[in-house]
């Protein structure tokens, strides 16, 4: 299982991570990062790359 | 014996080709060197929130992938000359270093113009140390003159104008930002500058720096004279390429590679970030250097998979390099998104909202749709990406 924590204060909403695993993060209505906590362990490979690719480096993958 | 590799330059390319290197399955050694005293961090808050609130480089660090916890980090003294053919690097502190493979990672630095008058009180923006010691100056009753209104400069201005300094910005440009953002975006954006009183001085140059051991005041070429307690020079950049000169590599604008980030020579070399002139199959494959955030981590797992192979001596992938040019700023508590490569674009036009608000931009040439910025409107840039994804 791949565990995923968004520091919300960093956060600053720009939803590069979207483009690297949509199924975990996406941007709601209002422009708000929306995500799942726990994924399957088959999405780590694009969960750690929208990590990477993260701006504001907010994202922790365990 | 295990082939080893030498990573020039310990920023964000430096940092993500050597987690490739190491996901392709590079079993030898690494060694990054540095010239910054510091392990690789995060740029961008230098010039918006890191200072603004005064961050070191130490809280700005990238995480580090697990895979380069064996990595050798050779901090604080740069390489300042190279034997490419022998394989061999010079140190400025005498060092000398082989490698089997070598990536360039060297990044850029600020360019800076030659102006007369006195050198103390002109700052640039690059490093952590820079962005500490342009922060003591910006403050109620000091006065901020930055020259150059890019994506940098204007950073500057609205984080100055939020720290309470006077902020006068100097440019030879008739609109703030309007290479990647064309006219008319460019003054909605000087408008919202202006709305937190920014002084623009356009069109105009800086001619003499005045003041005796420390700069005082500018002389612009209109002979407006500016009151300055810091001058920030924000004009644009050089490549950080002279360790390596007299190797016959192509050098004109960064380093030359190929679409996966190969440099044509006769030992392992590829190039990353913002020194790496490479083609992009989006964008026709002209070979272009591109200072966005984004580039050195894609140019990166590009390069660290290609020297994998070329050091187990098989061919690397010959696929197209397709990654999307991804840009953000952030101006007074404005969100600006570019996508794809709007300052190679002939036209530009508002499609949604209007320039001095919430809005998003198309920016076409004439192969079509070549790039979009949306200001404020981050969540509804995902379709016209997605429709230059296509082209
Ligand atoms: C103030 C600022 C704000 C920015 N804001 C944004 C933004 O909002 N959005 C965005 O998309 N991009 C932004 N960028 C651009 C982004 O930070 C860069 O594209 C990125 O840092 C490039 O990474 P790099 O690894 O190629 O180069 P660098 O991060 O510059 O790393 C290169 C490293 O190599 C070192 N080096 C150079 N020469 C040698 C040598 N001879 N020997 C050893 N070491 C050497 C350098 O000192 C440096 O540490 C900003 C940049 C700055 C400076
Ligand atoms: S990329 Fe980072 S800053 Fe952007 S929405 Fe995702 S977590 Fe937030």
């Amino acid at each position: 299982m791949v565990t995923i924590t968004v520091d919300m204060d960093k956060c600053q909403h720009y939803g590069q991570c979207c483009f690297e695993a949509d199924d975990v993060f996406a941007l709601n209505d209002d422009g708000q990062l929306e995500y799942v906590k726990e994924a399957d362990e088959s999405r780590r490979a694009d969960i750690e790359s929208a990590a990477d690719v993260c701006p504001m480096q907010a994202i922790t993958v365990e | 014996m295990a082939a080893s590799v030498v990573v020039v330059g310990a920023g964000l390319g430096g940092l993500r080709a050597a987690e490739s290197l190491r996901a392709a399955g590079f079993e030898g050694v690494i060694t990054v060197v540095g010239d910054e005293p510091s392990m690789p961090y995060n740029r961008p808050p230098l010039s918006k929130e890191a200072l603004s609130a005064g961050v070191h480089a130490a809280e700005l660090e990238f995480r580090r992938k697990p895979s380069v916890a064996d990595v050798n980090w050779q901090l604080g003294s740069p390489v300042v000359s190279s034997h490419l053919a022998a394989r061999t690097l010079t140190l400025a502190d005498g060092t000398q270093l082989a490698f089997d493979g070598l990536v360039i990672a060297s990044g850029i630095r600020p360019r800076r113009l030659p102006i007369p008058g006195p050198e103390a009180g002109r700052h640039v923006l690059r490093t952590a140390h820079d962005a500490m010691s342009v922060r003591d100056y910006l403050a109620p009753g000091r006065s901020a003159v930055i020259m150059g209104a890019g994506f940098i400069g204007c950073e500057v201005a609205a984080t100055a104008r939020g720290l309470g300094s006077e902020v006068h910005v100097v440019a030879i440009d008739e609109q703030p930002m309007i290479r990647p953002l064309g006219a008319e975006l460019g003054l909605g954006m000087r408008a919202r500058h202006l709305k937190h009183g920014v002084d623009f001085h356009l069109g105009r140059t800086v001619q003499e720096f005045l003041g005796g051991d420390q700069v005082t005041s500018v002389l612009l070429d209109d002979g407006t004279e500016l009151p300055a307690s810091v001058v920030v020079e924000a004009v644009g950049s050089v490549c950080n390429v002279e360790w390596l000169e007299g190797n016959g590599l192509d050098l004109t604008d960064g380093v030359l590679v190929d679409q996966g980030m190969v440099v044509d020579f006769e030992v392992p070399i590829v190039a990353v970030g913002d020194v790496a002139r490479h083609p992009n199959s989006l964008f026709g494959n002209i070979p272009r250097r591109i200072e966005h955030w984004n580039i050195p981590t894609e140019t990166g797992r590009r390069a660290g998979a290609s020297l994998a192979a070329l050091l187990r001596g098989e061919q690397p992938d010959q696929g197209p390099f397709s990654a999307m040019p991804a840009f953000w700023s952030d101006q007074y508590h404005h969100k600006i998104q570019s996508f794809g490569m709007p300052g190679i674009a002939t036209s530009s036009q508002l499609v949604e909202g209007s320039a001095d608000e919430a809005c998003i931009f198309e920016y076409s040439d004439d192969t079509g749709l070549v790039g979009v910025v949306g200001v404020d409107r981050t969540a509804e840039l995902a379709p016209y990406r997605k429709q230059l994804l296509e082209r």
